[in-house]
């Protein structure tokens, strides 16, 4: 048989070879990160240096930063930030996952629900925040609720377009195979929409930090978004910029996070 | 030999008023026990409607369609199916896709592996069981979806233009791997296809369709003995056929 000589493409490559010519591969682009990252410092250091703009340069904000971060102060906005998010996230993909599967299977159901998903699809969350904070005061249930509503619309809608999406052939294929409408349910359709999932929790995360520092910036005793407003207030700059570069680096470690779980979850899938 | 398939008078319509089609048109058509079938038509001739009535996938219009006497009603593990496009499920190796209707079936771990075992070797999969469908070759997938149908133990195998998405050479290669297993576990098939080639290389029976509306055509003959080999294939006899299978079919 011709075809036995197809072997899966990993045994075929001597993997010594392949080893080395990755690592090459791999850390020609980590070199080039690294140096596109000391020309932005350079950059930053040389306009604030020259005085072009009045702002920090990295020596004063990694300063501050170690300052805020030996004071605890640091990790406690850090801390709050967070546990708002992750509650918040939670929450709405533990909702969203099954309305979504309603959607996508029940006909009657995405009939229902699918106006008011889309309707509120289109309100920012933020914009949320005014009527939240009348109608649930300023602790952290308004909060949580705003990134509870990013994250529900985001992962919904995914969930949903995976179910609909599921390739018809399979489930004819599970059928004559003799699987019911449950066992065609779990064995087809929650696995197949698993990586549109997945893109749902991203999105969804990613807008839930979006959403967090916005609410933290309106109303809130502690958190990231809180100490930048503090900070605007006292024109701390430096602590403007601390906070800055927390947020986007800790947005970039969940996302990454999300992304190594959906390569995990997904080695089924072909990519192109 | 005993009547198998049996579509009785079997029309098919999609659509009402205006959007009407008639897909398939009183069809009649008995299918023998053993027998190994080869549909062949243009597109729109209801070939896989034909077939997705068998399979329990469609509901006739009007007419009923019989599988050993007893009326279609939804699928079964009695008939399997083969799809063109493979439909392995990609999140699972070879061997769990095998053992897919197994599962449904409720059988324990051991006799599941006994069974999968059986059919990856026949299929020649044996040391592809681990793999992920995303693996293996267009040939190699169609092979693992034929073990898969074969492994729950249907009476009739239904194949709906199982080796279209091949190339000639795998196309070739597969036709032959096809008729081996057949020799070896017989079963009942019925074979759609658009190459007249294979139509007549494999059955003994070609049943030709014509579209618009959907409706048999031409029930032919192959009347060549089995194992078909290559000498058979290059043979005067199967040119005839060939010839015969092509007019009816290009020729409506």
């Amino acid at each position: 048989m011709t075809e036995q000589v197809l072997q899966p493409v990993a045994e075929v490559r001597p993997k010594t070879q392949f080893r080395i010519a990755e690592l090459y591969r791999k850390s020609q682009g980590l070199l080039l990160n690294l140096l596109a990252l000391f020309l932005g410092l350079g950059f930053w250091t040389l306009v604030t240096r020259a005085g072009v703009v009045g702002l920090p340069g990295p020596v004063g904000v990694a300063e501050r930063f170690v300052e805020l971060a030996s004071s605890g102060q640091l990790f406690v906005d850090i801390g709050s930030s967070l546990s708002r998010v992750l509650t918040g996230f939670l929450l709405g993909v533990s909702v969203a996952v099954p309305i979504g599967f309603l959607m996508g299977w029940y006909k009657t159901a995405r009939s229902l629900i699918e106006p008011y998903v889309q309707f509120f699809r289109m309100v920012p969350p933020l914009a949320v925040i005014p009527l939240a904070i009348v109608t649930m005061g300023i602790d952290e249930t308004p909060k949580i609720f705003v990134i509870f509503l990013a994250a529900f619309l985001s992962s919904v809608v995914a969930t949903y377009q995976g179910v609909i999406s599921v390739d018809k052939t399979l489930v004819s294929a599970a059928r004559v195979l003799g699987a019911g409408d449950a066992r065609i349910f779990l064995s087809v359709i929650v696995p197949a929409s698993v990586p549109f999932i997945l893109v749902g929790f991203r999105i969804g995360l990613g807008a839930s930090w979006a959403t967090v520092v916005a609410a933290e910036l309106i109303a809130a005793q502690s958190g990231l978004g809180f100490r930048m407003q503090q900070a605007q207030l006292y024109y701390e700059l430096d602590t403007i910029f601390v906070s800055l570069i927390t947020i986007g680096f800790l947005g970039l470690v969940m996302d990454r996070l999300v992304q190594a779980a959906e390569q995990r979850l997904t080695t089924w899938q072909e990519r192109v | 030999m005993s009547t198998k398939i049996q579509f009785k008078n079997v029309s098919r319509h999609f659509g009402e008023g205006a959007d009407r089609f008639v897909a398939l048109q009183n069809l009649d058509l008995d299918i023998e026990d053993g027998e190994f079938v080869t549909v062949v038509g243009p597109s729109g001739c209801g070939k896989s409607t034909a077939m997705n009535i068998a399979a329990g996938l469609l509901d006739t219009s009007s007419g009923e369609a019989l599988v050993d006497g007893e009326e279609v009603n939804g699928p079964g593990p009695e008939r399997g199916m083969i799809f063109q496009q493979y439909a392995l499920f990609p999140w699972l190796s070879v061997r769990k896709n095998v053992e897919f209707g197994l599962k449904i079936q409720g059988l324990p771990k051991e006799e599941r592996k006994k069974i999968s075992d059986r059919y990856l070797e026949l299929v020649g999969l044996t040391d592809f069981a681990d793999a992920l469908p995303k693996t293996l070759s267009g040939g190699m997938k169609q092979r693992c979806a034929i073990a898969r149908a074969y492994a729950v133990n249907p009476k009739i195998l239904l194949m709906d233009e199982p080796f279209g998405a091949l190339d000639a050479l795998t196309r070739v290669n597969m036709q032959d791997q096809l008729l081996d297993t057949w020799s070896r576990e017989r079963r009942t098939i019925m074979f759609i296809t658009h190459d007249v080639d294979e139509a007549v290389y494999m059955a003994n029976r070609v049943i030709v369709m014509a579209s618009r509306p959907g409706r048999l055509k031409e029930i032919i003959p192959v009347n060549l003995p089995y194992p078909r080999t290559e000498d058979i294939r290059l043979s005067p006899e199967f040119a005839e056929i060939r010839n015969r299978v092509w007019h009816a079919v290009y020729h409506q």
